[in-house]
């Protein structure tokens, strides 16, 4: 197990935004998360990356308890996310935001840079190269210069997930990361999550296109107002009246 | 269009009090014309204001270098006096420029930390016999433990909490230096600060003077330089950009925070240990909440974030006042026109930092 949610529950004043929500991720396997808009997903994700301190439960990432570590010691275990609504660092060209997710897996400080010790200047090389690959894997190196902001939707989203992939996690968060896009940025972006499968890292992705989830998912969660009302494979998903009853409405969907 | 019209139109009002109206009148025109000047550039140079001009400033640096080094003998004792200002400004607003340029924090009290460095000094040689020299270090440790201290409470804020709590600590310090009799010896301030002594050689004169803020401001841009093109550097802008993200990205925020503070408020103790062996006098008059709008509005002015800007807006800021004694009357107003024409026609600063310049070209 890469990661282990027990009994999370997160209490917003009155609302309980997640409830009592467990399930387990297997290494190296795509697992999505869906559920109507405020189901709780997003909050969900926040307190496994630290951002938020879950109310009660637990969070195990490789057997280690990470429910009140923060944010960035979780980056630094592994895990690694994107946003919803896009937040790369706009007046930074696209490769300084694929080196910013480099931090964490280098170390030179203050001083070494101010003096351009030879060790500086090799990590920064390094730094960038490392940075470039990411780049070339999402299919973006082309805008290495250009600046972030300037970039098409598509594209912000995909150096998202670079500089998620350049902070080296074994897990990947991402959060709605085909939100918006036209049908082929989708099917591009299935096959970018699948080569991500492939490299040996484990997926978890919160997505409301159902060709997306359907067609990369190896286990689906459906949370409802906060709770889990279903888990299982893409097919048993698709047939459960419960899911298909309380979030999909219509069996035309499928 | 409407939008400029109208906003020439808001300035000749405005300056109608001043002026009178025949003033306010000829204001107006003297603004369309300069826009109108512009508007004509532009067509002939293409877009002036949009596209970023490619400055080389390694280039630069080489042909301004020569002209750096000899203004003393060129220009008279009055020029050199000011350039040593301007150069004392540059290095506190490099400071500045870390914190708030690179990492967004609006700090609105950095005149606290030149008043912390101008007083180490100054009490530091004063009372214990210390040289300028000996008593630095010790001054630079005051100063960046201050910006230290400060960040505990203050860094709990985000952006107008932050600077209103940074104004606080601003005046805070003021008033300390105003009124702890005993130590600071109150509004009479402190007199008979020595000047610095290199080689046995007391730099009693402005050109010597010049040459030793020359070699501080060089250095500081030097440093400054190399720790924004690091992973320092970045983590900083990544903090100004989103700080959310940044966390998420595996960035320690706080640390970096404490870091850009600590910093910041280490070229703020230089500048003012500089200013107060410079003047042999220190007041607590000079480190007024003013200072820390002048120094905030160079950064603004030469382009945030940007380190050839911080030197232009600085040496504009420092000498534009000064070449336009004989208006004495309207100096101040049109320093304020000034930089509204600037946020109205080139937000961005005067240099704006270009793509690609950072992370692909120069390590």
């Amino acid at each position: 197990m890469i990661l282990e949610v027990r009994a999370l529950t997160k209490v917003f004043g009155g609302l309980k935004a997640v409830e009592e929500v467990s399930f387990r991720v297997k290494q190296g396997v795509v697992l999505s998360i869906i559920g109507p808009n405020g189901a709780g997903k997003t909050t969900l994700f926040n307190c496994l990356t630290g951002m938020l301190t879950p109310t009660k439960g637990k969070v195990l990432f490789e057997e280690k308890d990470i429910t009140r570590s923060k944010a960035h010691e979780i980056t630094a275990m592994g895990i690694a996310r994107s946003f919803q609504n896009i937040r790369v660092f706009g007046s930074m060209s696209v490769l300084e935001n694929a080196m910013i997710g480099q931090h964490c897996r280098s170390g030179k400080g203050l001083l070494a840079a101010v003096m351009g010790t030879r060790g500086f200047v090799k990590e920064e090389d390094d730094i960038k190269a490392r940075a470039l690959e990411y780049l070339e894997f999402t299919g973006i190196a082309g805008y290495a210069g250009t600046l972030a902001e300037n970039l098409p939707y598509g594209d912000q989203k995909r150096l998202e997930i670079a500089r998620a992939l350049a902070s080296e996690p074994k897990l990947l968060l991402l959060d709605e990361p085909a939100a918006g896009m036209n049908p082929q940025e989708s099917l591009a972006l299935m096959e970018l999550i699948r080569k991500i499968r492939e490299w040996g890292k484990t997926v978890v992705i919160i997505e409301h296109d159902m060709k997306v989830v359907m067609g990369i998912s190896d286990r689906i969660v459906v949370l409802d107002h906060g709770v889990k009302i279903a888990e299982g494979t893409p097919d048993e998903i698709r047939n459960n009246p419960q899911v298909i009853e309380a979030y999909l409405g219509k069996e035309e969907v499928f | 269009m409407l939008k400029k019209v109208l906003f020439m139109l808001w300035c000749a009002l405005l300056s109608m009090p001043f002026m009178g109206i025949k003033g306010g009148a000829y204001l107006f025109l003297g603004i369309c014309a300069c826009y109108a000047v512009f508007v004509l550039l532009s067509l002939v140079f293409g877009k002036i204001g949009k596209p970023s001009i490619p400055v080389n400033t390694g280039l630069l640096t080489l042909l301004l270098m020569p002209a750096a080094v000899a203004f003393p003998f060129i220009a008279r004792d009055y020029y050199t006096d000011v350039a040593i200002l301007a150069g004392i400004y540059i290095i506190l607003a490099l400071g500045v420029n870390i914190v708030i340029g690179f990492s967004g924090l609006l700090h609105l009290g950095f005149a606290a930390f030149y008043g912390i460095g101008a007083y180490s000094n100054a009490l530091l040689t004063t009372n214990f016999g210390l040289g300028f020299w000996s008593a630095l270090p010790a001054t630079l440790i005051i100063t960046s433990t201050a910006g230290l201290l400060l960040a505990f409470p203050a860094l709990r804020l985000r952006g107008d909490y932050l600077a209103i709590v940074t104004l606080g600590f601003g005046e805070i310090i003021r008033l300390v230096l105003n009124n702890w009799d005993s130590v600071t010896k109150g509004p009479n301030g402190i007199s008979n600060i020595p000047s610095p002594v290199v080689f046995g050689f007391e730099m009693t004169s402005l050109t010597s003077y010049y040459y030793l803020v020359l070699s501080f401001v060089l250095l500081a841009a030097f440093v400054v330089k190399r720790v924004y093109h690091s992973r320092t550097g970045r983590a900083w802008l990544s903090i100004r950009e989103d700080e959310t993200a940044a966390e998420a990205m595996g960035i320690n925020t706080r640390k970096y925070k404490f870091m850009a503070l600590t910093f910041g408020a280490f070229w703020a103790g230089l500048a003012g240990a500089l200013f107060a062996s410079k003047m042999h006098f220190v007041s607590p008059e000079s480190f007024t909440f003013m200072e820390s709008v002048f120094v905030v509005c160079m950064i603004i002015l030469g382009g945030l974030g940007s380190i050839p800007g911080v030197l232009l807006g600085s040496l504009i800021l420092v000498l534009l006042p000064e070449m336009l004694r004989d208006f004495q009357l309207y100096r101040m107003l049109a320093l304020g026109v000034g930089l509204v024409l600037m946020m109205i026609f080139r937000p961005e600063g005067l240099i704006k930092k270009g793509a690609g310049v950072r992370g692909q070209g120069a390590a």
